[in-house]
């Protein structure tokens, strides 16, 4: 019998290695899987390299994992957003390593990579610094640069619903970035708000098959990160 | 929701007038710079709208055209700002600021987003602009400064894919130096991907033969725009 289910975040978390490459989904705090994050910081893996549109906000979240020294190297759109300054102050002292994509490249890197496709063209970032160095080619007389795929070792994902399969939907811009890393990862690992007896979901509406995830932890009630910054809220 | 209503519901929101636009300054302030931006969005459109100043175009839009609004984290239909007691945190926005989905939205994921944005969906998106060349380069995302923090988010996604490019922005710095010029000092967004220039003083169509002033701010003369520009300007 199928059942995804894991005991607590500390246990979903416990095989993330060293030098693992995480995906965290999460569009600023909307669908960012706090209690995995902070499950991951008390497990203590290093050197990770993390994917994620920010850099997290605070002192708690994805924040808190870069301030607590366990990232050799993030790869983001936008690391800076109201309330960052842990990413900001490591990368100006030369501590952190940054990889900056476009929003939508990011993206479609991380469908590519789930999807088994290693690389491919697009315009987005045609004479711009951030195509220097890679492969520029000619379509139908218009100039794309070459991008690749993104994969990662495991994928720290949250839902508003889960089912035994780990059939998944989302509550609304949560969604974001959680399909299509889901898609990515060897190991994705979902805190879900509610966990459904299989056939609740119907499966007109499943947003994310349940073959692209691997854990399902229960998180009843997740801590909202703008609640904890505001509070001045610190992790561990 | 017909548009005259949706309008009127982004008018309700309208923060008290800011007294720096009040001020005795010549030209036209923020709020009727998106006033004429709105006047040139048409009946059907899909439309992206940028942080700062472009969000403020959605409360102009004339009445009897219906718009609808993408936002690049997953939405299109997005309704203005919610009241205190209706903001769902994992309802935001690009700025990250809570919103409203109308009746009729949708959500999805990040790569089906930017399929929008990439694949030549979205007909009209506003940005700002930190410099904008006499053939349409737009310079909106890094001064390139050493100590700066790069972020681009998704700018650069937005110029290369939908299909017109309107830019809102101050004619000049706020030490007046110019904001149109022959060629961009600062990175790249994209190349030749601005297709009209709202600012404070003229609306200017970019044209193959450079920028053409379509219409002057009242009491401002063509002469005085020309002054305060780095290129070239067209008389229409």
């Amino acid at each position: 019998m199928i059942d995804k289910r894991i005991a607590s975040c500390r246990d979903a978390v416990a095989d993330i290695f060293d030098g693992a490459t995480v995906m965290i989904g999460g569009f600023g705090e909307a669908g960012s899987p706090i209690e995995l994050i902070h499950a991951l910081i008390d497990h203590g893996a290093r050197n990770l390299t993390v994917i994620n549109n920010n850099t997290g906000s605070g002192h708690v979240g994805l924040a808190a994992l870069i301030e607590n020294g366990q990232v050799g190297k993030m790869i983001c759109s936008f690391p800076r957003t109201a309330n960052s300054t842990v990413f900001p102050d490591l990368y100006r002292a030369g501590k952190i390593e940054l990889e900056l994509v476009p929003q939508g490249t990011l993206a479609e890197r991380i469908r590519a990579g789930g999807a088994g496709i290693p690389a491919f063209y697009t315009a987005t970032s045609v004479g711009t610094p951030l195509a220097d160095g890679k492969k520029h080619e000619m379509f139908d007389g218009q100039e794309f640069v070459q991008e690749r795929g993104l994969t990662a070792d495991f994928a720290l994902i949250k839902s508003l619903n889960a089912d035994r399969y780990g059939n998944l939907i989302y509550n609304k811009t949560a969604r974001n970035f959680a399909p299509i890393m889901a898609m990515a990862a060897k190991c994705t690992v979902v805190q879900t708000q509610v966990f459904v007896e299989a056939g609740d979901i119907d499966p007109e509406v499943v947003v994310t098959p349940g073959i692209f995830v691997n854990r399902i932890v229960t998180v009843e009630n997740p801590a909202q990160e703008s609640k904890l910054v505001s509070a001045g809220v610190t992790y561990p | 929701m017909s548009n005259l209503t949706m309008s009127s519901l982004f008018m309700s929101k309208i923060s008290q007038h800011n007294h720096e636009d009040a001020s005795d300054k010549i030209g036209w302030d923020r709020e009727q710079m998106a006033q004429k931006a709105a006047q040139d969005i048409p009946d059907g459109a899909y439309v992206n709208l940028g942080i700062g100043i472009p969000e403020k175009v959605a409360r102009y839009v004339p009445e009897g055209r219906e718009v609808i609004y993408h936002t690049e984290n997953g939405l299109l239909g997005m309704g203005p700002t919610p009241e205190d007691d209706e903001i769902d945190f994992e309802l935001i926005n690009a700025g990250k600021k809570p919103v409203s989905a109308i009746a009729g939205a949708a959500y999805f994921h990040h790569a089906d987003s930017f399929a929008m944005i990439r694949g030549k969906h979205i007909d009209v998106c506003v940005l700002g602009a930190m410099q904008v060349s006499a053939k349409g380069d737009l310079a909106n995302w890094s001064t390139g400064a050493v100590d700066a923090i790069p972020a681009v988010g998704g700018a650069m996604d937005l110029v290369a894919g939908v299909k017109t490019i309107f830019v809102i922005t101050q004619h000049t710095t706020k030490q007046g130096e110019p904001k149109l010029i022959e060629h961009c000092s600062y990175p790249l967004t994209g190349q030749g991907v601005v297709s009209r220039i709202y600012t404070d003083l003229a609306v200017i169509k970019v044209t193959e033969r450079g920028l053409e002033v379509v219409e002057l701010a009242p009491g401002v003369d063509f002469d005085y725009v020309q002054q305060r520009t780095g290129c070239e300007l067209l008389r229409s």
